[in-house]
């Protein structure tokens, strides 16, 4: 395959949009073409936060329903809603650790069972990766680094042609100077925690 | 220094759509930009906003399309090169000097971006303002790709300084929020200093006057039409009998489907970036070199409709189609799937789509809930619309609520639900006027202040002067949130280096004529309750100032975090879920577990320690330090 569309999920305020510009980012320093589109405006204040980073010779900026390559999921109902992206050959990574969207808190709808929602995700696609990058990242050192775990994941995943250096060259030289440490020790927490 | 400002050439940048048109003008050596801010253009604006604190450029936020556009006309017929950019209903605002800027015409370049929202991601509606084109008679370029964006930007200030015209730049919510890479060329040194030359007979548009000009307009029109047949931004590729024209993002999704389909030797693709004048020899050249023809254009049929007059008025029979192929529709947005099943369909190519996953078919998936956005834990606008439902409540009161376009269009959502009616920006007065007079009953409007500011005021005026009778609320969270926090003319906390005056809503709404002003603090429940219950007892027309800064930006620009946060007590512990059902803060939710010591809890990540929840009910405390 020479090309790889992937489909970025997660909700306002986790990092999702500034994941997707280091992966563009760190993917034309590997030596590939790249764009990548998002959704402003709306999409905030608590709402699902959609992004699509495509690497290789594609020019169309967002994913139809179905070709997603990967899915990279930011919270797991997230990584869930966003299922209808995927086909039986979709590589799917996803943070486990849940945001109880607020029609659940105050009792509208419930929050599922997020192991049955593995489960089928799993029993849908060719591979399920999951970890707990809250955890992760607070163990790098800020919970605010879970979008660089992430991240780290994916690189680790080894689904996409893009060197570990790359990202890590990106992260240096494309992050606030105050967060690259603590990026790069996330990048590597979620790197080895396949 | 910004990047956009480097003088390197050929550097290769990976930008935003809206970033590529900034580089592009700046390339163009403008000298003058003006944008009211409106997804997805806002990071035109604010791009400029942040190249002109560190260049002689001048750029400002004005208070809507309108005056934006008149602004930078007034720099352009004084010889600079200006650009104005706006969301597309924005330009409905700014339709009226559109019109008549046509017919005078500019002297310095002038590019207006136009930025459309097909499925509406942002907007309150998805209007195709290709037709904006033709009802000006104005030149229009559409790029399909970021750097194409950077390209045509420049393009356009030459076309426009030949022509003497405002040419309009058109993208769409994934042209403008694409991110690509973009190769620099060298920045045009800018001319900053204009001069007015005066010219009655052609700038003042009495009637003997504009019916001279609207003759040198379509004059120039015939000029713009032959550009644009020869112009390099419309070309054709592949030698194939199977006609493919289209324009914009589309583009982007033919190209990728010819490449899967694998059918390069059999297409002939015609792909317009100047698409305004229709270039109609150009066209015609296409459709008598193709067996058929499928148009592939989001929204209206406006390249169809073209190809279409073109083929009969030169008598070729060649088909033509466009909507109604497949899924081609004018409503949304087109998808790069969409468009390979229907260019497969209409040529009959074998082809087996991808199979998606479906969470509704299966039985064994899960069922989902719905995450909508929401006001923010501790949002000065939920307190206020919190004051007004608790008021109305107490008070045995039905209201009916015309709203606004801003963040706290978000009322409407439960458990607040406090939207009614909304058209566009400053349409809550006006329709409160309306509403209020054809039903006798309570209104309460609300508006926001940059929205204040945009298009309420002129409503206002009318509202006192034709004696109407409604409750105004003006929520006033002293920044334009929305769109990413830009200044308007009431901002109080203020970047640093920032010099502008401050224009009080108080003092507008007294001076329009509104005896009964108040301002109050909507974090202060009881001051808030007492200011709405007065206002309905008064029973006329009066203004509810309510005034407390957007935390998000209060923080952004003072660096003043949260305070210390509330916390839940053990005594609530019945089935007691008021909070919720009336006041929605997110950080407050029902305790997951039924056997839990407290019926809700207070989230400490998300609880900004605003106090108002506190004020409520005597179950909550401050948390210890």
């Amino acid at each position: 395959m020479d090309s790889y569309r992937v489909h970025l999920t997660g909700v306002g305020g986790q990092g999702t949009l500034l994941a997707t510009t280091v992966l563009a980012e760190a993917a034309i320093l590997a030596g590939h073409e790249a764009v990548t589109s998002e959704v402003h405006g709306m999409a905030q204040r608590g709402g699902v936060v959609e992004s699509t980073a495509m690497i290789g010779p594609i020019r169309s900026p967002i994913i139809s329903d179905g070709e997603a390559d990967v899915l990279l999921g930011f919270e797991p109902v997230e990584t869930y809603r966003a299922m209808r992206k995927c086909s039986a050959d979709s590589v799917v990574v996803s943070n486990t650790v849940p945001i109880v969207p607020f029609s659940v808190a105050i009792g509208r709808g419930s929050y599922p069972d997020i192991e049955k929602l593995f489960e089928f995700i799993r029993s849908q696609v060719k591979q399920l990766i999951t970890l707990n990058a809250q955890a992760l990242a607070e163990q790098a050192g800020s919970v605010l680094a879970t979008n660089t775990v992430m991240l780290g994941a994916l690189a680790g995943s080894n689904v996409l042609p893009i060197a570990k250096e790359a990202f890590e060259e990106t992260i240096q030289t494309k992050t606030k100077k105050q967060f690259v440490e603590l990026n790069l020790r996330a990048f590597q927490i979620g790197f080895s925690s396949l | 220094m910004h990047p956009l400002l480097t003088e390197e050439i050929g550097k290769k940048l990976l930008l935003l759509g809206n970033e590529a048109i900034v580089r592009g003008a700046l390339e163009a050596g403008v000298a003058f930009a003006t944008t009211y801010p409106g997804t997805p253009s806002s990071e035109i604006g604010d791009t400029f906003f942040r190249i002109a604190a560190e260049s002689d450029l001048y750029f400002e936020y004005s208070t809507n399309e309108k005056v934006a556009l008149e602004t930078a006309a007034g720099a352009s017929v004084s010889g600079l090169r200006t650009l104005c950019s706006m969301k597309h209903v924005g330009l409905n605002v700014a339709a009226d000097p559109l019109m008549t800027l046509a017919y005078v015409g500019v002297r310095g370049g002038m590019v207006i971006i136009t930025a459309d929202d097909p499925s509406m991601f942002s907007s309150q509606n998805e209007q195709d303002n290709r037709i904006y084109a033709r009802l000006s008679n104005l030149p229009m370029f559409a790029p399909s790709s970021v750097q194409e964006a950077k390209e045509m930007t420049r393009a356009a200030f030459e076309i426009s300084e030949a022509l003497e015209l405002p040419v309009l730049l058109r993208t769409t919510t994934r042209l403008s929020h694409c991110r690509g890479v973009v190769t620099t060329d060298r920045l045009q040194p800018r001319n900053t200093k204009g001069t007015f030359k005066k010219d009655s007979a052609r700038f003042v548009t009495v009637p003997a006057n504009a019916r001279v000009r609207h003759k040198v307009l379509l004059a120039q029109s015939e000029k713009a039409k032959a550009m644009a047949c020869s112009s390099p931004l419309n070309r054709t590729a592949g030698q194939g009998t199977w006609g493919l024209v289209t324009s914009g993002i589309e583009h982007n999704y033919v190209a990728d489907a010819i490449r899967d389909l694998g059918i390069e030797d059999r297409v002939k693709v015609l792909k317009l970036g100047f698409i305004y004048p229709f270039p109609d020899e150009l066209a015609a050249n296409f459709i008598g070199s193709v067996e058929k023809i499928l148009v592939v254009e989001e929204l209206e049929p406006v390249l169809e409709e073209n190809l279409k007059v073109t083929a009969q008025t030169r008598g070729l029979s060649v088909p033509i189609a466009g909507k109604g192929v497949g899924r081609f529709s004018r409503l949304y947005e087109y998808d790069p799937g969409m468009v390979r099943q229907v260019i497969a369909d209409y040529f009959d190519i074998e082809y087996t789509p991808a199979k998606p996953i479906d969470l509704q078919d299966d039985s064994g998936a899960p069922a989902l809930p719905l995450r909508p956005p929401n006001l923010c834990a501790g949002c000065p606008h939920r307190a206020a619309y919190y004051a007004v439902k608790s008021v109305l409540k107490e008070t045995g009161t039905e209201a009916v609520f015309p709203t606004d376009i801003g963040c706290y269009t978000l009322g409407l959502l439960p458990p607040l639900q406090a939207a009614d009616f909304l058209i566009c920006m400053g349409s809550s007065v006006t329709s409160a006027a309306g509403i209020a007079r054809a039903t006798g009953k309570k209104v309460i409007a609300f508006i926001g202040d940059s929205t204040f500011f945009h298009s309420g005021i002129t409503g206002l005026v009318n509202a006192v002067h034709n004696k109407h009778n409604f409750i105004l609320m003006v929520l006033d969270n002293g920044t334009t949130a929305m769109t990413g926090h830009q200044p308007h003319p009431g901002v109080e906390i203020v970047p640093s280096g920032w010099d502008k005056p401050t224009v009080s809503i108080e003092r507008i709404a007294r001076a329009c004529g509104v005896e009964q002003v108040v301002v109050v603090n909507p974090i202060n429940l009881a001051k808030t309750k007492k200011a709405v219950r007065e206002a309905l007892d008064s029973n006329k027309l009066s203004v509810i100032i309510a005034k407390a800064p957007c935390p998000l930006y209060e923080k952004r620009i003072t660096g003043k975090g949260r305070k210390r946060g509330f916390v839940v007590g053990p005594e609530c512990n019945a089935d007691c879920t008021e909070c919720i059902d009336t006041f929605g803060c997110p950080a407050l939710y029902k305790n997951p577990d039924p056997h839990g010591e407290t019926t809700m809890i207070i989230n400490e990540n998300l609880c900004i320690g605003c106090g108002v929840c506190v004020q409520f009910c005597n179950k909550i405390r401050p948390r210890k330090a």
